[in-house]
């Protein structure tokens, strides 16, 4: 065994890398025999991360995984940059348990912010090496190196990458937390630049292989065959009611979990609607009438205090006017267009599962409890399903692929039906949040205090259990895991006491998980809205009353602001500023600071209300954004164009509806989504900061589209709506009842 | 029971065996003949990821079962609607204006805008709007679809 230089052995001398590169062949030739597990996945070596083949095209093996939302192409263009080769030279393998680093799941806006500044730095490390390495074979300084496209020249001399390292390991070390340098943004010329996707040609030509696609030799279908009611017990299974499916392979029960295997994708459909099974009662969900009631009155596990500055206690006495308001925001599904999907093999006794997992080292963790195995015998491979904007059910239908394949002994690819995946993803859980502060008489802010009713987080694992465990009664963690909803409980404006607190419960009626901007979106709803009602209340423009409490020193915020007064021909304007007539028109505000530490987005909606109707139509969104550098602009602005729309969907429409026992809205019909007629126009201006780090962009501007559509609601009727979703029906009430 | 059922498919003729002729046209083109362009979203043809041509007019082949479908038929898919070296002008146009986040609803986007754009060479922001109006997109694309299918009409 050959001891691995650390990094900085490497710059100080050459010598270590010739050693490493000598010993490459070695590594190469166990690879040829196919041992495979000889490359790295640690997060501390660039072999984790990218390799260079002997005809100098790289691979870079990401945990991070494109969700649909274009990284793939991001990615690329951070190591293509960074090792100064052509975009189309870099092929990219993602999430891989077993050839990709362990990157941590892909959400809460991470993927370029974490996954691909791991990857800049495992570039610019090679890149140093590979630079170190050229300088000595040509006998030149380094300062007299050129790379272009993977060549590397000095005058008349010249060698490529490939030369260099093609097909040999590197050996180098890494350090995240000190990065190797990485060239100066201003030699930029793939980053910051609106690449095309490398994966729509093939999207639009349906030559794309999406989880839902992939097959195996000699494959079965299967179905799962969820309870009628989420706790119902399996009590007896007719199978002769099946006897007559054409190609029907078998029934499998264990447990409450029931499945059915057939040879054709129809046929276990068939099989799953015709079965006839029986379950016991169960009817413990809450009214839904009742919802907030019941997140009230559920047990405080623990509370959470994200801020608390000052004395709120005693500064509440004081206010000459005070002002108190309660917000909810409904249960919402992720609402993939294609439902989930998994194929599963056992063969040797190890378990390959592929599947549009978010995390596949945490599936392969889950996987390998739930069936007793060693962890190193599941490997989990990462296929792109359809969108899914959060922890959907693609991991549970993983774990019903596996049960199902372990029990018929054959490769089973199970696709989830549209009820399946209405019904059993799970859900970003209710949210209650209560407000309240004093002014002074002057209008100024005294006092803001926040109370937020949400599910604990039970372990550090985020680990959401898996359906079929839970059904089949095997082994596994049980753990609540709604994700980071805590963030931007707090508040980034300076009053003199703000006190923000996080009530855990101990439940929430469905299994929840993450989606789309988990909690900061409920929480910067509730804050944005609360703070527009005190711009109200104070008789002050709402943008300059956010401003007057910004931290002067926060420029990235208030630049954020001050652009999307212009962006958006913002007059100054006391709200309310109600019109007559049928249809009145209004316009809201609202800012964020993502997670107080990163991305910052402004937001402008301009909404069309009809009063006989209570339809609310929003017109236009003007929006300011700035996510520090931008790796590619197109694909940023295409994430946004998604965020807002998704989120005036999420706002105006959607709640999931549920009985005692099950939910309800099972399809499209009974879970509408926004549809073309009723799109906005979307007006984005985007701030680059190409000196300074890149932050995420996949959630922060969904954050605040909630709120801006609410005070443009009050601004345009001088009704405050303070519940998620604002239906027709939410909104004629709430006019009949206030202003 | 096994049966044999003659189809025109992208313009070829085949023959698919079911076992069930009121089988969705749908599983016949994604698990018999391996075309992906058509997609299961549904299953209730509410959200139109599964659209394909049935003699040039959009159908839902999810709810379409096979039985009502003749070899006389010209069934055609996204795979068949142009080529790699020859592209429908509205796949060329989704690509050029980058019409897509994760795409898997882009299928139905393409198929009901060719067939829309066939019957209605010019059409306003809101004509578009309203014959894409029972296709589902849930990434919010819909700006650029719209912009897509304004450039394919040579109206942009």
């Amino acid at each position: 065994m050959h001891t691995i230089p650390s990094r900085r052995d490497m710059l100080k001398g050459g010598g270590a890398l010739v050693v490493s590169f000598s010993l490459a062949p070695q590594l190469r030739a166990a690879r040829a025999q196919g041992a495979l597990a000889a490359k790295p996945v640690v997060l501390t070596e660039v072999d984790s991360f990218l390799s260079i083949d002997a005809k100098g095209l790289v691979k870079v093996y990401s945990g991070k995984v494109d969700l649909g939302t274009g990284v793939a192409t991001a990615l690329r263009q951070i190591v293509a940059e960074e090792l100064d080769v052509p975009l189309a030279s870099v092929d990219l393998v993602q999430g891989d348990s077993m050839l990709t680093p362990d990157q941590g799941k892909t959400w809460g806006s991470l993927t370029i912010q974490i996954g691909g500044m791991q990857l800049r730095n495992a570039a610019a490390t090679a890149k140093g090496a590979l630079i170190d390495e050229a300088a000595k074979r040509l006998g030149v300084e380094k300062a007299a190196l050129r790379v272009s496209d993977g060549v590397v020249t000095a005058g008349g001399k010249r060698t490529t990458y490939a030369e260099l390292i093609g097909g040999k390991s590197f050996a180098l070390k890494l350090d995240h937390s000190k990065p190797a340098q990485p060239k100066d943004p201003r030699d930029h010329r793939i980053v910051g630049k609106p690449v095309p996707r490398v994966d729509i040609p093939d999207k639009m030509m349906g030559r794309f292989t999406y989880i839902q696609d992939f097959r195996v030799p000699g494959m079965l279908h299967g179905r799962v065959v969820r309870p009628p009611a989420l706790g119902a017990t399996l009590e007896s299974v007719d199978e002769g009611s099946v006897k007559n499916v054409a190609g029907l392979v078998q029934v499998v029960r264990e447990g409450n979990f029931l499945g059915v295997v057939a040879r054709s994708e129809w046929g276990a459909i068939k099989a799953a609607e015709q079965i006839k099974a029986t379950w016991s009662k169960w009817e413990g969900l809450p009214e839904q009438e009742k919802l907030f009631g019941h997140v009230r009155a559920t047990k405080v596990e623990k509370d959470d205090i994200t801020s608390n500055v000052g004395n709120t206690a005693e500064a509440m006495t004081q206010g000459t006017r005070k002002l108190a308001a309660t917000y909810d925001f409904a249960i919402h599904t992720h609402g993939s267009i294609g439902p989930s999907c998994a194929v599963a093999e056992f063969k040797d006794g190890k378990l390959t599962s592929w599947s549009a997992s978010q995390a596949t080292h945490d599936l392969r963790k889950q996987l390998a409890e739930m069936f007793g195995m060693p962890v190193e015998n599941v490997r989990c491979i990462y296929l792109e399903g359809s969108g899914c904007y959060g922890r959907n059910g693609h991991e549970d239908a993983a774990g019903d692929a596996a049960l199902l394949a372990k029990a018929v002994g054959r490769p089973v690819r199970v696709q989830w039906s549209r009820a399946d995946e209405h019904g059993w993803d799970p859900k970003g859980p209710p949210t209650l949040m209560d407000l309240r502060a004093s002014l002074d008489a002057a209008g100024n802010v005294t006092a803001w205090e926040s109370e937020f009713y949400i599910p604990q987080q039970t372990a550090g694992s985020f680990m959401v259990p898996l359906t079929p465990a839970t059904l089949a009664n095997l082994p596994q963690k049980g753990d609540i895991a709604p994700g980071n909803i805590f963030q931007n409980s707090a508040i980034p404006y300076k009053f003199a006491n703000i006190k923000t607190v996080c009530h855990r419960l101990e439940s929430t009626p469905f299994r929840p998980s993450w989606i789309r901007t988990p909690g900061r979106m409920q929480n910067t709803y509730a804050n944005e809205c609360f703070m527009d009602e005190l711009a109200a209340a104070a008789g002050a423009d709402p943008i300059e009353f956010r401003l007057r409490y910004l931290d002067p020193n926060d420029r990235r915020g208030i630049e954020v602001l001050e652009r999307l007064m212009a962006l958006a021909k913002w007059e100054t304007r006391r709200s309310p500023q109600v019109g007559g007539g049928n249809i009145a028109s209004g316009r809201g505000v609202s800012y964020v600071k993502y997670e107080l530490a990163r991305t910052y987005v402004g937001v402008v909606a301009d909404v069309e209300v009809d009063r006989p109707t209570g339809k609310i139509r929003v017109s236009r969104i003007f929006m300011t954004h700035d996510c520090g550098q931008i790796i590619n602009p197109d694909g940023l602005r295409n994430q946004i164009d998604g965020n807002i729309l998704q989120t005036i969907s999420r706002t105006l429409i959607e709640e999931l509806k549920f009985d005692r026992s099950m939910v309800t809205s099972l399809d499209w019909a009974s879970y509408p989504i926004l549809t073309f007629p009723d799109i906005p126009e979307i007006v984005v201006e985007l701030i680059n900061q190409p000196n300074a780090p890149p932050w995420g962009a996949g959630e922060p501007s969904a954050a605040v589209v909630p709120s801006a559509i609410s005070n443009a609601v009050f601004d345009a009727t001088g009704v405050r709506l303070r519940s998620i979703p604002y239906t027709p029906d939410k909104v004629k009430a709430a006019m009949r009842g206030g202003a | 029971m096994a049966q044999r059922k003659a189809l025109n498919v992208n313009g070829k003729a085949v023959n698919v065996t079911v076992d069930d002729p009121d089988m969705p046209l749908l599983y016949a083109l994604r698990d018999n003949l391996a075309l992906h362009g058509p997609r299961f979203g549904c299953g209730l043809g509410q959200c139109g990821a599964c659209t394909v041509h049935v003699d040039g007019k959009a159908v839902r082949s999810c709810v379409t079962p096979l039985s009502r479908i003749t070899a006389r038929q010209k069934v055609v898919t996204l795979e068949g609607l142009g080529t790699p070296q020859r592209l429908h002008p509205v796949q060329k146009a989704f690509i050029d204006t980058q019409a897509a986040q994760c795409g898997y609803c882009i299928n139905g986007m393409i198929m009901e805008s060719a067939a829309f754009l066939a019957s209605n060479r010019k059409p306003t922001d809101a004509e578009i709007k309203k014959a894409l109006a029972n296709n589902l997109c849930r990434c919010g694309t819909h700006g650029r679809i719209v912009a897509a299918v304004k450039r394919a009409a040579g109206v942009a």
